[in-house]
């Protein structure tokens, strides 16, 4: 057996946890915050919105399954989330240093090694994940050869433009042509889309696509406070006045809701798993959903023209908006969940039916 | 409009079976909970009187009565429910519910069947018609192509590909069935599978393949999550009863858990169930590849395990969904501020084991397959697979002590890997000790090699730590290592200190020492079902080294009172000591303490978190008990409740100074020992059968030489009767003792005097200081040589002579006072002509405790409980001669299911569980928990082959009665003889092994016989053969068997004495 580092996870308020390392040897800090899902850490690790995040699975054992060989459909990545681990760091209980699944290529610790990401394991998560409950989300840093590097707090700056495409990319050649806003765009999102017959356009996250010409317009998740997004805001509130269908996700969802006028905040310790139950306002069902935010939209600023369409069951925060008369909708959950439970990909379909709505209305006219 | 629903009728499950088990009484009574809390009326009608479900408070009214159509129409009729639930009382309960439906019976009492529409599940119990349903939106099973020649066969392999199953129809046990990898080995087996059968079925052969299960909940909002999934460590083709099984999955990726979790989904919403669900799936090693093998519309075992395993109590939000609310509109009952309607989070990993009691049964085959043979399971909890699995086996009670440290050999681990038995994980371990690599075990097992790996690095760890001679040179990091890994301290000590010759127990005591020294202690962690996101308001705990703080804050007050439970349902313990544990937890509780729970059984209601103030679903090791005593700092302990498993503790705790309450551990120990408790009995005055316990085979031969035989060989701290035989010879006897010194070295053997043909019976009582406090008499229909167990037991005892009680109770009020009980106790005696003989006494409740505590409708256990924490009890004032009625407690046997079995009874216990029923007379009591065990009243025609002569006269009497009453009388040669010398006009039947007709495997195999007597005789091969192909045969036809003479009678007397007109369709509380 190959020698194991010892390294520590300190927290803001000095707390302290010893643990083992098994991913990459470097001292990083972060935003450290717990997600409760007990399977899909390739997709969770890959995905843009835990950037400047230490992640925290609460499920003790990870790395079962090992990493999955990687293969490219349209463009893009099969089995991830985007083309690299965008996490700051994994800290977990145990780790399986034996992996075995049909589809795996190497180990989680290889996997985090080769994308320089550091891993921690033999830390009392559960411990942790209830220090986290109680005191809320902290920032923290992975110490390894006495050489910390200061604490860094992600949501004090514009991250997205970090996750975000650099460039404009386009994919697919179906008959709806959306513009898809990348804040740290996940690739089920893409893969949701062109399944469903769109021809997108990739557009960085400051992209003025106001004069694009298209049927749709799609607000991507992303990592961080949506506060820092003004030039998306700014474009999505033009927009707002016209009749274009929009839909959002997660970050999006609270782009979306800024745009209209609405205030966020930061919650607690943040939705971040696979059992979020959220019911359709005005309705009996009830969904279970996958999530991933630590910003919520605030119901009660909703200007009068909008109105939640979901709500969390467990504590009754907004989990998605919708305009009352214009086809304009986000949830703040994962409809393309990716990983987690996929009850909710029907929302997908609603923002096809908007467009061909929409095209209909036009070619009527 | 649907009309308002306010009492709800409640199907039980009976007796426990085989494949139906205590977890019914755990649904039963979440669902009567849920019930009660809507405030409204329940009525709940099962026969199963050791249940929980059963007991005062729990459902509103309650009829000991058989669950099947005909008497549940009668309650119906009585009671006029307006609503009905149906699937929490496993098949039973479904099985007669579909019959009810079919009679229009529901539509005639309009009564509603509330949850799943009895349509549904009748679509899931009909394969042809589920695979049907499935097929419909596109959901796969497994593919099968029906065949009535080998051309046929051959084009359905060439369609289905190799490898195939191919499996001959309307056969018994699997005859002509097989595998097969290409055409020449089809075309071989499939010509003697024609032999068998004119049809045959060519199915893929899905064998190796991954199987996961999942738990689907649904409302009538078409709201679906799923509670939990599960994941098979042992691939397909073994029962997953028989499996050991890991929650959550482990080597599911994120797509293949959704996959199937939202085809889980899509089949309830087809389906239509209203409720809860299990679907099974078969899943392919090398892709995303699927079968749906199962789907069961109903509560299940693996629901229980799943409720369990999550903290998600299923049963009760099944039942609350049935009446009518929407799983957003249900609390979560842990957190008490989030909803129902979610999917738990896990931050554990929870493992089932089952356990077997096949050692048990003469004939039965060890192998697991497809059939279901465990007789209970067991669940641990870790935050590894390693922490886990160890625990859990050693839960399992058959005296191993995790994956490595036993004292076990597989002579051949080859044949035990690919053909895997009851000891397959133990032949895992062999296989590494000798160099096998995780990938050959592999090949072998089809084991995933992600479980593989985590054993073998319990091998490793054990390599390591078997280097070390002394203890003081394991060093922290390495010990703390094996304590992850879930190594026990006996373990440990078992490993290291080998050139220690102190005892194990001694050196174990040391390593505790030694770790608790270097600050190497467990920690409580909480099942939360939100893995920490929310706080608990619950307390269901366990204890891990894989963490370094404590879930609880503990007052440290003294009032802590911890209960130890009675661990895995096995033949011999079952669901009456779990009701013994609840009744304490209550009376805890109610007398103001802190009632702590120590259990790990997931099919009891004792592991309930909602029954206790604390509950820790752990070992009931000394290891682990002492580590809970010492974070409690309890009032004290009680070992009295759970059966032998605490029982058996009770010395070792009491060394190590935590406080047993109730009788002390020194005359819990002089009760055990055979040896003090005889000395005791001799200076006292009491009789017993002669005996000694001896080591040498001359001394036994001499003993035999002195008091003759038959004799009974057994040897001592048994619970159940392992081991035990009775021999009426020397050829015999020296066969015997064969079997039992390997059962036991370290123990010698006991040989007893067999009394022939005395009556059995026994006394369970409560004493305070001494003296008792309340007691009941109760004697067996059988005579002495069928095990207490087994034994169909009358309770106030009727055919007793008054002498022969007052004997009895002046012995136990002796024993009571030299042993200065506290709490309860229970004696056996041997009664012959007034003259009393004990034969066992136990200062603990027995397995009679809920049976006579509800027949006389006092608590023996809730007393008993008071007494152990010191109150000043009054004597029960309350005579048998007050009871105008009558409790039967009748054996269910599981034969069925033990394929190759024979169903005869003796002084091994054989049965899996029992039911009772109350009846104004002894006749009639005895009539319907008979056919509440399954003897059903006979239609016309009657086998009787009545074995040796004494049976064959206590058998004139009867047979004569049921020719009056019209019954066909068939015999075997000898009876029939008998029969027709007397006078009566019988059919004589040939042995199965002469070729003439009629013969009675014709008549059984067209099932023209409703019932089967047949008393075996210890004679010669011949018979004996005979004996056992034609009980075989019964039990595999379904036909009621009786083999025992006295009981026999019994039955044939209550069948021809009390007409339907009768029976009293009476409540509990009507009597």
């Amino acid at each position: 057996m190959q020698y194991l580092k010892k390294a520590r996870l300190v927290l803001q308020d000095g707390t302290m946890y010893e643990g083992t390392s098994f991913g990459y040897e470097k001292s990083v800090s972060g935003e450290v915050v717990f997600y409760t899902a007990m399977t899909g850490y390739p997709e969770s690790l890959t995905d843009p919105s835990y950037k400047g995040q230490i992640l925290v699975p609460t499920y003790p054992m990870i790395g079962n399954y090992g990493v999955p060989i990687d293969k490219r459909e349209w463009g893009i990545s099969k089995y991830f989330e985007s083309d690299r681990i965008h996490c700051t760091a994994l800290v977990i209980s145990d780790y399986s240093s034996g992996y075995s699944h049909w589809n795996s290529q190497k180990s989680l610790g290889q996997w985090l090694q080769e994308q320089q990401v550091p891993g921690l394991f033999g830390i009392d998560t559960r411990a942790l994940t209830k220090k986290l409950r109680e005191h809320g989300t902290m920032l923290g840093r992975i110490e390894l050869d006495d050489s910390p590097v200061p604490f860094f707090d992600p949501n004090g700056s514009n991250i997205v433009a970090e996750v975000s495409t650099p460039e404009v990319v386009e994919y697919g050649d179906g008959d709806f042509r959306v513009v898809l806003v990348d804040c740290g765009v996940k690739y089920n999102i893409i893969r949701c889309l062109l399944r469903r017959g769109v021809r997108l356009k990739r557009v960085p996250w400051n992209y003025d696509f106001t004069e694009e010409d298209c049927d749709g317009i799609f607000l991507s998740n992303g990592p961080g406070d949506p506060a820092q997004c003004g030039e998306t805001i700014a474009h999505v509130r033009k927009m707002l006045d016209r009749d274009i269908p929009i839909m959002g996700i997660c970050l999006g969802n609270q782009l979306m809701a800024r745009a209209a006028g609405a205030e966020t905040y930061k919650l607690k310790y943040g939705h971040r798993g696979h059992n979020q139950p959220v019911l359709q306002v005005g309705t009996n069902r009830c969904h279970i959903t996958s999530q991933n935010h630590g910003f919520a939209i605030d119901d009660k600023t909703l200007p009068a023209d909008w109105e939640p369409l979901f709500v969390n069951v467990n504590d009754g925060t907004n989990e998605g908006i919708r305009h009352r008369t214009k086809p304009f909708f986000s949830a703040q959950f994962h409809p393309e969940a990716s990983s987690g439970p996929t009850d909710t990909e029907f929302l997908f379909d609603w923002f096809i039916e908007n467009m061909k709505q929409a095209k209909t209305k036009k070619s009527g006219k | 409009m649907k009309k308002e629903v306010n009492k709800i009728l409640l199907l039980g499950s009976g007796a426990l079976k085989i494949g139906q088990a205590g977890e019914f009484d755990y649904s039963g009574s979440q669902a009567l909970k849920a019930i009660r809390e809507e405030g409204k009326y329940s009525v709940l009608i099962n026969p199963n009187i050791a249940t929980v479900q059963t007991s005062e408070g729990v459902a509103d009214k309650i009829y000991y009565l058989p669950v099947t159509p005909e008497y549940v129409e009668e309650v119906i009729k009585k009671e006029r429910p307006d609503g009905i639930l149906l699937s929490f009382g496993g098949q039973t309960a479904l099985n007669c519910g579909v019959e009810l439906y079919r009679k229009g019976i529901f539509e005639k009492y309009d009564v509603q069947v509330l949850g799943t529409p009895v349509q549904a599940i009748i679509d899931t119990e009909d394969r042809e018609i589920f695979a049907g349903k499935l097929k419909e939106i596109g959901v796969k099973t497994p593919r099968s192509i029906a065949a009535g020649n080998m051309d046929e066969a051959v084009a359905a392999a060439n369609q289905l590909g190799y490898p195939l199953i191919v499996r001959a129809a309307y056969t018994l046990g699997g005859l002509g069935s097989g595998f097969c990898a290409n055409e020449e080995e089809l075309l071989k087996l499939a010509a003697s599978a024609f032999a068998y059968s004119p049809q045959i079925l060519v199915e893929e052969s899905l064998k190796g393949w991954k199987e996961v299960e999942y738990e689907v909940v649904r409302d009538c909002y078409d709201n679906c999550i799923t509670v939990c999934n599960m994941e098979n460590f042992d691939p397909l083709g073994i029962h997953t009863g028989e499996s050991i099984v890991v929650a959550p999955s482990q080597t599911l990726s994120n797509s293949e858990y959704h996959k199937l979790r939202s085809i889980a989904i899509k089949i309830i919403r087809h389906v239509g169930i209203i409720g809860e669900c299990n679907v099974q799936y078969a899943l392919d090693p090398d892709s995303e590849d699927y079968r749906v093998i199962e789907v069961n519309a109903r509560l299940s075992r693996s629901s229980a395990l799943a409720s369990k395993a999550t903290g998600y109590p299923l049963a009760f939000v099944a039942a609350k969904l049935g009446l009518g609310y929407g799983l957003h509109e249900i609390k979560n009952s842990v957190t008490k501020v989030t909803t129902a309607c979610f999917e738990p989070a896990l931050d554990y990993v929870v493992c089932k084991i089952p356990r077997w009691d096949l050692g048990k049964f003469e004939g039965v085959s060890k192998l697991l397959g497809s059939s279901m043979k465990s007789v209970g399971e067991v669940m641990s909890i870790g935050r590894t697979f390693e922490e886990a699995i160890q625990k859990g086996l050693r839960m399992v009670g058959q005296g191993m002590h995790g994956f490595v440290g036993n004292n076990i050999h597989i002579p051949d681990i080859d044949e035990e890997l690919v053909n895997p038995t009851d000891k397959r994980i133990f032949a895992i371990a062999e296989a590494f000790d000798r160099g096998y690599t995780v990938e050959r075990v592999h090949e072998m097992t089809r084991i995933d090699n992600w479980f593989l790996e985590r054993l073998q690095r319990i091998h490793r760890l054990k390599d390591e730590l078997s280097r070390y001679t002394w203890l003081s040179g394991v060093h922290a990091a390495l010990l703390k290592e094996a304590k992850q890994m879930g190594f026990s301290d006996f373990q440990i000590a078992r490993l290291v200190m080998k050139e220690d010759r102190r005892s194990l127990h001694e050196r174990m005591l040391d390593v505790r020492a030694y770790r608790k020294k270097l600050g190497i202690v467990p920690c409580v962690k909480q099942i939360d079902t939100l893995a920490g996101e929310y706080p608990a308001m619950t307390n269901y705990l366990y204890v891990t080294y894989n963490g370094e703080e404590n879930d609880v804050e503990y007052e440290h007050d003294g009032k802590s009172v911890i209960v130890l439970g009675s661990g895995a349902y096995r033949i011999g313990s079952s669901v009456e000591f779990d009701w013994c544990g609840v009744s304490a937890l209550h009376a805890i509780h109610k007398m103001g303490y802190r009632s702590v729970m120590v259990n790990y059984n997931p099919e009891t209601v004792s592991t309930d978190y909602d029954t206790c103030d604390r509950l820790y679903f752990d070992e009931l090791s000394f290891e682990r008990v002492m580590d809970i005593v010492e974070l409690e700092m309890p009032k004290g302990v009680i070992v009295s409740t759970g059966g032998q498993i605490p029982n058996n503790l009770a010395m070792r705790l009491a060394g190590q100074h935590v406080p047993i309450l109730g009788t002390s551990a020194e005359s819990i120990d002089r009760a055990e020992d055979r040896q003090k408790f005889s000395t005791m009995c001799d200076r006292l005055g009491i009789d017993q059968p002669r005996w000694k316990e001896l080591a040498q085979l001359e001394d036994i031969y001499r003993f035999a030489d002195e008091v003759g035989f038959p004799l009974l060989i057994r040897p001592s701290y048994v619970l159940s009767g392992a081991a035990m035989n009775v021999v009426s010879n020397r050829e015999e006897l020296v066969h015997f003792l064969g079997l039992a010194a390997e059962v036991s070295k370290e123990h010698p053997v006991v040989v007893t005097e067999f009394i022939e043909q005395a009556k059995e019976v026994e006394i369970d009582a409560v004493a305070q200081n001494g003296e008792i406090k309340a007691y009941a008499i109760s004697e067996h229909v059988e005579f002495a040589g069928v095990h207490s167990g087994d034994a169909t037991v009358v309770f106030p005892a009727q055919k007793l002579y008054v002498e022969t009680m007052r004997r009895i109770k002046k012995i136990a009020r002796a024993i009571a006072k030299e042993l200065n009980i506290f709490g309860p106790f229970n004696m056996q005696f041997l009664a012959k002509d007034n003259d009393i003989k004990v034969i066992e006494c136990n200062l603990r409740a027995s397995r009679s405790f809920p049976f006579v505590s509800k027949v006389l409708k006092f608590n023996f256990i809730e007393l008993a409980t008071r007494i152990m924490l010191g109150e000043q009890v009054e004597a029960l004032n309350k005579s048998v001669f007050d009871l105008d009625y009558v409790g039967v407690k009748a054996s269910q046997f599981s034969f069925a299911r033990l394929l190759k079995a024979d169903p005869v009874l003796g002084v091994d216990m054989a049965s899996t569980g029992e039911a009772a029923c109350l009846g104004e007379n002894y006749y009639e009591a005895l009539l319907k928990s008979m056919v509440s065990v399954g003897c059903t009243v006979p239609e016309k025609n009657i086998l009787i082959s009545s074995g040796p002569t004494h049976s064959k006269a206590e058998l004139l009497e009867p047979v004569r009665m049921l020719i009056k009453k019209g019954y066909c009388i068939f015999a075997t040669s000898g009876t029939a003889r008998f029969l027709r010398e007397h006078g009566m006009e019988v059919t004589e039947l040939h042995w199965p092994d002469e070729e003439q007709q009629p013969n009675v495997m014709e008549y059984l195999q067209q099932k023209k016989i409703d019932l089967v007597v047949n008393i075996p005789k210890n004679h010669t091969r011949r018979e004996l053969d005979n004996g056992y192909r034609i009980r075989r045969a019964a039990v595999d036809y379904n036909i009621p068997l009786i083999t025992n003479a006295r009981l026999a009678s019994a039955f044939i007397y209550a069948i021809c004495k009390v007409g339907k007109e009768d029976l009293a369709i009476k409540a509990w509380d009507e009597y």
